[in-house]
């Protein structure tokens, strides 16, 4: 497989509700940033766009055409669009450069979830005949996720409630994150729960935003005269939508994709979990193999904010920026989707 | 609408009303349901999916042997919602649970109708509880009940015993849509009767309605340009057939119209005119509702009617120059 360099990547605030921002307004700082990072003007100077989004979060018809309008496709660009987190958008143009289609390509990623009620909204993806219509929503997939793991003891409360202190104290040093704070698990243990046995801190927040990135062959991050990070590989598998022959208590799609990118291969000095309930960053260290020698979410992860369709594509972009700044040398992100981790993507990043 | 300082927004529902059709594994179990029966599937392995799935989740292979099942069964996994949202099967606290059910390998989901929270365990007994009416939907299993519950509810007979094919599967979702700053910026100028476009700060193109970027340089419009009343057609089309939910009647002329010092045209309405007349190329106003009706919409604007100018090349068409340009 050919290295692709990671050479650029922004993200916006995540917000709880974005307000008066329509999809471009939302898009444009964070292409203009990347744009700026990588010393280019637009999307004309890349080979390839794609971005990844989903309508029915915001109930705006081709909401994702829409922002194509932030793009200046005048002369027409090649750009595709995938209706799902914009990490698999960087899955189709990583393709396209394997293939020999591209050398560089802009990606972005959005989403405005606060018009609509969005654990109801997601209810939608789940099987149309059996779950859609009873509008079984997220939270409940993931709540009954937990409640397998503390039943058979492989987790405690106090478990769940340390990776959300961690997260929330992490997502101090994080200009993005909304929310922070320096919480103790015994503190965040005193709530009540929400959906029982999730606690609200369980649960990531709902947010708005955006983010965009620039990868290109590393001939061309040489030519560009930009540091950059290395995907050294990408993988993604999903599981079965019947969720009933699923183990919930394991990831095995995580499994399958980390062993596929070599994850166990070298030291991972950091990692960015998508792990939108706290029990799931519990099941997907273990799925991947992490020790405690790696850092995992520095960020705060998507417990601090979580922008869906974008924060998959934030978790690659933190660890390549890591990487960047010198701050690791070898790192992993994890991007998902679908009820209680169904499809996972992992990519195993490098330094120059 | 509501509107404060800068937002604009506007609550709304989005349906969509779909018919499924179900292929003959879900329209099996769903024909059972409506009979009060479970039945599930034998999988490659020999063991019982519940419910039922076209294809073996390990092999692929296509399944078609159904097994009947128990309608009681354990709680494998279960969790508590205190507050049901409005979309939720039931209006009082209650459990969705993973269940599975005497003669089945695999749990399904439904949700408990427990009272209380410590009520529910994992590893309890619970039974269904059929819908007074069955119709061949996943409702006609009004929620599980604990096993000791008795149920006393009257059960008519289903309506049908024909096979299964299809079902209603109407969606509703509702929204409270927010304008965009540009969006936004052009209503409230519209509620005062002006129109109010923006000019691209690179190819000095004018846009109305603006969206807040050029989409051919893609950079960020804050310029605003003040336009007139008149506009010239680009396009139109004639208009035969009804629209649900739309008072005009047809026939009636839509119209692509590029105001005077606009590069982009829009879509309205052109009347006082015999529809046979529209050319492209044709000068026209627009006329606007009495003031106390204009809101934050275009439909401030009546319609587009002709006026007595010559008509513009088409070549010329969205190239008018304005002062300023």
């Amino acid at each position: 497989m050919r290295d692709v360099a990671i050479v650029a990547f922004a993200q916006s605030n995540c917000q709880r509700d974005a307000g008066a921002q329509n999809e471009v307004e939302l898009i444009m700082p964070v292409l203009s940033e990347v744009f700026k990072q990588t010393g280019i003007k637009s999307a004309q100077d890349v080979d390839f766009t794609c971005s990844g989004s989903c309508d029915y979060q915001q109930g705006a018809a081709f909401a994702f055409v829409a922002g194509v309008d932030a793009l200046g496709a005048v002369p027409p660009i090649k750009e595709s669009h995938v209706e799902m987190d914009a990490a698999w958008a960087l899955y189709e143009a990583w393709l396209k450069i394997q293939m020999g289609h591209a050398e560089s390509a802009l990606l972005y990623g959005f989403g405005k979830s606060s018009p609509g009620e969005l654990p109801i909204v997601l209810s939608q993806q789940l099987d149309p005949y059996y779950l859609a219509p009873l509008w079984v929503d997220t939270i409940a997939f993931a709540a009954m996720q937990a409640r397998t793991m503390l039943d058979s003891g492989e987790i405690t409360e106090a478990d769940m409630a340390e990776v959300v202190a961690r997260s929330r104290n992490n997502a101090l040093a994080n200009p993005h994150a909304q929310l922070k704070g320096d919480q103790t698990a015994a503190d965040l243990l005193k709530e009540a729960t929400y959906v029982s046995p999730l606690r609200l801190h369980d649960c990531c927040p709902i947010s708005d935003g955006a983010c965009a990135m620039i990868i290109c062959t590393i001939e061309k991050a040489e030519e560009w005269g930009k540091p950059y990070a290395i995907i050294k590989g990408i993988d993604h598998r999903i599981e079965t939508h019947h969720i009933g022959s699923r183990d919930l208590s394991r990831s095995v799609s995580t499994e399958i994709a980390g062993e596929a990118v070599g994850v166990k291969n070298g030291k991972v000095d950091v990692a960015e979990l998508y792990a939108p309930f706290s029990h799931q960053e519990i099941i997907l260290k273990k799925a991947l193999g992490l020790g405690d020698d790696t850092v995992i979410n520095p960020s705060g992860g998507v417990l601090a904010g979580n922008v869906m369709m974008a924060s998959g594509l934030s978790r690659i972009g933190e660890v390549a920026m890591r990487i960047i700044r010198g701050e690791a040398t070898r790192g992993v992100a994890h991007a998902t989707s679908g009820p209680c981790l169904q499809q996972n993507l992992v990519t195993v990043l490098e330094a120059k | 609408m509501s509107s404060s300082a800068e937002i604009l927004s506007q609550a709304f529902t989005l349906g969509y009303t779909y018919t499924r059709s179900t292929g003959p594994i879900v329209g099996q179990f769903l024909t059972s349901l409506r009979a009060r029966k479970m039945v599930g599937i034998k999988a490659s392995d020999g063991k019982v999916l519940m419910p039922p799935v076209e294809f073996d989740p390990v092999s692929a292979d296509a399944l078609s042997e159904f097994v009947d099942v128990a309608d009681s069964g354990v709680v494998k996994t279960w969790c508590w919602v205190k507050q049901p949202r409005k979309a939720h099967p039931s209006d009082k606290p209650f459990a969705w649970a993973m269940i599975q059910l005497d003669g089945a390998d695999t749990p399904m989901l439904h949700w408990v109708d427990a009272g209380d929270e410590a009520a529910m365990s994992t590893g309890m007994r619970v039974k269904v509880r059929w819908a007074e009416e069955t119709k061949g939907l996943m409702s006609d299993i009004n929620g599980f009940v604990p096993e000791a519950v008795a149920l006393l509810g009257e059960l008519k007979p289903a309506a049908s015993d024909e096979q299964i094919t299809g079902m209603e599967a109407p969606i509703y979702l509702t929204y409270n849509f927010t304008a965009g700053k540009a969006t936004a910026r052009y209503l409230q100028s519209m509620k005062k009767g002006k129109l109010v476009g923006q000019r691209c700060p690179n190819c000095r193109n004018v846009y109305i309605p603006p969206r807040g970027s050029c989409a051919a340089c893609g950079v960020p419009t804050e310029e605003e340009v003040t336009l007139g009343n008149k506009a010239t057609v680009e396009s139109f089309t004639i208009v035969y057939i009804p629209i649900p939910g739309n008072p005009i009647k047809p026939p009636y002329v839509i119209a692509n119209l590029v105001l005077d010092g606009a590069n982009l045209s829009f879509l309205h309405l052109l009347s006082e005119c015999k529809n046979e007349d529209v050319r492209i190329g044709m000068r026209v106003e627009a006329l606007w509702k009495p003031e106390a009706e204009w809101g934050y919409a275009m439909e401030n604007i009546q319609y587009f009617k002709p006026i007595d100018e010559p008509d513009v090349p088409v070549d010329q068409i969205g190239k008018l120059i304005d002062e300023g340009r």
